[in-house]
Parts: C-alpha cells; sequence; structure tokens
C-alpha cells in the first residue's frame, strides 16, 4: 500500500502539540511537540508501549483534554481554542469508542446503543429498533440486547461501544483498542467489518491498538508513540527500517520480522 | 523543601503554574501564606466553575428535545420516594411541637396560642429545612454519588463525543424535578406536621381543640406561606445544585482522591456542604424576608 504525501487531504493535525501530566514536583511529560497528521478517509493506526499516550492522544483530538501548547486541526479548525458550543458541533462528525467502551451502566444493551439515535435525529422508534437490531446482529450481539452492560463480557462490551459509535454515519471514527479482549475470530471479523464500513461510509478512521501486526494490515499509516516522541510510517515494512534503534527493536519484538 | 499534603497529584489547572517554593524565589517564612493564597485561588476556581455549572443546568431546562419521561423518572425518584421519609419526619416533629408548645404556652397561660405556635414554626421554618435536609440525605447523595460514578466511568465524556448535551440529558431535569417536588414536599411536611401537633397538644395533652385551629388561622396569611414558599424553592435549588456539582467535578476536587474513594469522598461533601447552606439561607432569608 503506498501512498502520496501530497495529493491528500488530511482530516487531523497535530502541530507541535505538547501535553504533561501531574504535580510540578513529578512532572510526567506525555507529549513533547509531536507533528502528524491523519489523512482524509483513511485509516491511520495509532501504536506504541502502554502508558505512552495513545488514548491521551485521541482525547487531545476530541478536546476532552487540553494540550499545553500547540495546535490539533479537525479539517482545518483548532480544536484547543474552541469553546463547549463549537466543541459540540465538532463532535458531531465524531464516532467514539472509549478504551473502557465507557457504556451508559443503566440503560441496557439495546438503549445504549440507541442513544445517539433518539437524541441526535428524528426517527421514529420502530426505526430505530429496525437499525439497532440490525447493528446487534452483524455484532453477533442478538438476544443480548435486554442484557445490563455490568452483565456483558469484556468483549461484548467492547462490541456494544462500536456498535454505538457507528451508529450516526461518522465522518471520523476513532477507536481506542476496538479488539482487545476478543477471541481472533471475532477479531478477523471486526477488522473485515471496518474495511467494509470504511469502503462503504468513507470515514477516516483513527485506530489505537496493540494487535501487532495484523492491525497493520488496515493501516493506510502507522503512528508509533513512545517517550513522547510520534513516529509516522506509511507502511509496516518501514517500521524495521527506521533509523532510531529503539524503533527498529520495537518492530523486531512485535512484528517477528 | 516545605510540602503541602493537599497538592500532591490531583490534576487540576493550579499545577500547570510554576511553583515559586520550588525556585527558591520564596523563602520559608512565606510558604504558610503561599499557601493560604493557592487555597483561596483554588477555592475561588472551585466557585467560578460551580456557578457555571448552574447556568448550564438552568440553560439545559430551556434545550430540545425536552426530556419528559426523564424528568418524570426524577419526580419519582425525588419526589414520590421521598414522601414516606418526610411523612414520618413531619408527624414526629408536629408532636414534640404540640408537646413542647403546650408546655411552654401552660407556664404563661396562654395554651389558647398552641395552633399559632405549632403552625408558624412549621410552615416559615422546620417544613422547609427539615424538607431540604431530609432530600439532601436522600435524593441528594444519591445524585451526587450517580453523576459522580458516570464521570469517572468516562459515561459523561462519551456523551458530550455524541454531542448529546449532559446538562439538557442529565442534569438539567433533575433539576427541574428538585424544583418541583421540594415545595410539595414541604407543603405536605407543613399539614402532616400541624396534624401531629393536634394529635400530640389537643388529644394527649388536652388543649382546646377550637382555639388550635381558631389560633392558627388568625396568625396564618398569605405573607408566612410566602416566605416558607420561597425558602423551599432556594433549598430545592442550593440542594441540587450542590449535589450534582460536587458529582459532576468529583475529579478535580482538592484531596478527594481518585476512584470509588473519590465518589464516597465527594458524596459526603455534597450532604454536609447543602446541609449547611440551607442552614445558613434560612438565616439569610428570615433576615430578609420577614
Ligand atoms: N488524567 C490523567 N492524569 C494524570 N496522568 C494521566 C492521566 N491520563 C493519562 N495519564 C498518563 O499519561 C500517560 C499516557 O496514558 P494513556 O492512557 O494515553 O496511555 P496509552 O498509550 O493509552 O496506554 P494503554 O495502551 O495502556 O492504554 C500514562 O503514563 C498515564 O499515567
Ligand atoms: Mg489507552
Amino acid at each position: 500500500m503506498t501512498y502520496s504525501a501530497a495529493a491528500e487531504a488530511t482530516a487531523i493535525e497535530f502541530v507541535r502539540v505538547s501535553k504533561t501530566f501531574g504535580d510540578r514536583e513529578r512532572r510526567h511529560r506525555v507529549l513533547n511537540e509531536v507533528n502528524w497528521a491523519v489523512p482524509k478517509g483513511k485509516t491511520t493506526v495509532i501504536a506504541g508501549g502502554s502508558g505512552q499516550g495513545k488514548s491521551v492522544t485521541l482525547k487531545l483530538i476530541l478536546g476532552l483534554l487540553k494540550p499545553d501548547s500547540g495546535q490539533i486541526l479537525v479539517d482545518g479548525e483548532d480544536v484547543v481554542k474552541m469553546g463547549q458550543s463549537q466543541l459540540r458541533q465538532l463532535r458531531t462528525k465524531f464516532g467514539v469508542l472509549f478504551q473502557g467502551a465507557a457504556l451508559f451502566d443503566s440503560l441496557t444493551v439495546f438503549e445504549n446503543i440507541a442513544l445517539p439515535l433518539r437524541e441526535r435525529t428524528k426517527l421514529k422508534e420502530a426505526e430505530i429498533r429496525a437499525k439497532v437490531m440490525a447493528t446487534l446482529a452483524t455484532l453477533e450481539l442478538a438476544g443480548h440486547e435486554e442484557k445490563y452492560p455490568a452483565q456483558l463480557s469484556g468483549g461484548m462490551k467492547k462490541r456494544v461501544g462500536l456498535a454505538r459509535a457507528l451508529q450516526l454515519k461518522p465522518e471520523i471514527v476513532l477507536f481506542d483498542e476496538p479488539t482487545t479482549g476478543l477471541d481472533p475470530l471475532m477479531t478477523l471479523e471486526i477488522y473485515s467489518l471496518f474495511q467494509r464500513m470504511q469502503r462503504q461510509l468513507g470515514y477516516t478512521a483513527v485506530i489505537v491498538s496493540h494487535d501487532i501486526p495484523k492491525v497493520f494490515e488496515l493501516a493506510d499509516r502507522i503512528v508509533l508513540i513512545n517517550k513522547g516522541e510520534a513516529d509516522v510510517f506509511s507502511e509496516a515494512s518501514e517500521i524495521i527500517k527506521s533509523d532510531k534503534p529503539h524503533i527498529r527493536d520495537f518492530a523486531e519484538k512485535t512484528m517477528g520480522i | 523543601m516545605v510540602h503541602c499534603p493537599n497538592c500532591g497529584g490531583i490534576p487540576s489547572s493550579r499545577t500547570q503554574r510554576q511553583n515559586p517554593l520550588q525556585n527558591n524565589t520564596i523563602s520559608t517564612w512565606a510558604a504558610p501564606f503561599y499557601h493560604l493564597g493557592d487555597h483561596c485561588l483554588a477555592l475561588l476556581a472551585d466557585l467560578g466553575s460551580m456557578g457555571l455549572f448552574l447556568v448550564s443546568a438552568l440553560a439545559g431546562l430551556f434545550r430540545r428535545p425536552f426530556r419528559g419521561r426523564e424528568l418524570v423518572r426524577q419526580l419519582r425518584f425525588i419526589g414520590a420516594g421521598s414522601i414516606a421519609v418526610i411523612f414520618f419526619t413531619a408527624l414526629s416533629s408536629g408532636m414534640v411541637l404540640g408537646l413542647q408548645g403546650s408546655y411552654t404556652l401552660n407556664k404563661f397561660g396562654a395554651e389558647g396560642m398552641l395552633g399559632s405556635a405549632v403552625s408558624l414554626t412549621l410552615i416559615m421554618e422546620l417544613g422547609p429545612i427539615l424538607t431540604a435536609l431530609m432530600v439532601a440525605g436522600r435524593a441528594g447523595s444519591a445524585i451526587c454519588a450517580e453523576i459522580g460514578i458516570m464521570r469517572i466511568s468516562e459515561q459523561i465524556d462519551a456523551l458530550e463525543c455524541m454531542a448529546v448535551d449532559p446538562f439538557r440529558y442529565l442534569i438539567s431535569p433533575k433539576f427541574l424535578a428538585a424544583i418541583i417536588s421540594v415545595p410539595l414536599l414541604t407543603a405536605m411536611f407543613d399539614v402532616v406536621g400541624i396534624w401531629g401537633g393536634y394529635l400530640a397538644g389537643v388529644q394527649l395533652m388536652g388543649a382546646n381543640s377550637g382555639s388550635y385551629f381558631s389560633s392558627m388561622s388568625q396568625s396564618i396569611t398569605n405573607h408566612e406561606i410566602r416566605i416558607g414558599l420561597i425558602k423551599s424553592f432556594v433549598f430545592a435549588l442550593l440542594v441540587i445544585w450542590i449535589s450534582a456539582g460536587r458529582g459532576y467535578f468529583v475529579y478535580r476536587i482538592r484531596g478527594a482522591g481518585f476512584g470509588a474513594e473519590s465518589v464516597s469522598k465527594v458524596t459526603t461533601q455534597a450532604v454536609v456542604l447543602s446541609s449547611i447552606a440551607v442552614l445558613i439561607f434560612d438565616y439569610l432569608l428570615t433576615a430578609v424576608l420577614l
């Protein structure tokens, strides 16, 4: 898979973004002036060790966290400068799966998935039911619609979260570890679902995953986040050719090359 | 190095600032003042965000689509669910007033004023206050914990990511339900309390039944009832504002810790703060309205 950097539009762009956490005595630098971009209509995979700032990156894109400095452009507009109402407008473009799924635990599976449809569209209850049931069937969740999140397994929660994120036909999807906790067969199914959905809806996808190297097959672009730096690659085989030793090391250990 | 135990590890806007103590630009003797100032700033920031929270919650009442079914659910929880508690509180405090009142008034030979004393106390003070305190303990704590858990498990973030306004969806219905229920519960409290006073004062202590009610109808005018009503509105707003607000800001509250512990601490805080606020505002309102 190749791409020509000049010809494509960007959906999301990080410009010299820094993010730190914590106390002045124990300052923890998660991102250090990172620059990278997500091409429109393509899939970008973010990988990197645990605790390196992948989930933080997604929250920065959504404006749930503010960076210490730098710009985060979504379709050319700086998220950092936006107020609440602009952010709300912006977020209508997104479909988000949180790492912990963030299901509404006092609503059933059905109500969770129906919530964005009920709150954001004028669809009739019967249409909503039909749509939700169809999604449940694709994700092999049929028959579980009356259960509450506490009664689901980890992998099922992830799938409900996915179903909820995809209801409103988002322009940009942000998935934080969509296949963690799923069995290998289900993982493959989810990946082919992603490919189908992207062909159908043409959305821009940002997927955080530890499922290396399989998830790289989906990727049009790979971003490795490590020790506050972000390195961008256009395909998996390039990673091994990196001039940074710790990245070559990461590639050897994770991709079995 | 002087170290403040309260500042450690809580992510907040304060932590972004430079620490003059660390750079040795402030000598050790000035450290307490530095910390005092720091805590005052944090308090101001907290009050500011609570103020914005109130504005957003009230604005959320006017945003469409209105969540009627959620309002009914909350009315059932805050209002209908509190009826039993309010009934027994009102009955016992009314009966105590009846006993205590007839004992005291007997000393002055004024037992004919019993009805007036009981009803004035209930309508202007005890009714609004005790109702608000009971609702704070019963519903305020539950609402604070519910919102706090939704916050720490990222459910509120998830709402925002779906571009669903968490105020309109989650918080404003609770506000409206509290503002409707508490005055009604207060009215119920007054009636049950007056009946309890009758039970104790007239039936048990033998005060005159006719003068119990006639003295009451003479001393209670629209003015007294209006004061009671205004109080119960204000108390309802205070209780729901503080309870919901503490839950909403659970991750930002200093020294609250993280996770389940932070929710439990914040819930305690919500009940304590809203009870204190109710008592303070009771004095202020009485002073202004009498
Ligand atoms: N609210 C927060 N307060 C303080 N530190 C935080 C906060 N959120 C994240 N961090 C820190 O930021 C770093 C990056 O966290 P993040 O959740 O982005 O990791 P991650 O790359 O998603 O890891 P994983 O693969 O395990 O999910 C971690 O070291 C974490 O301790
Ligand atoms: Mg993560």
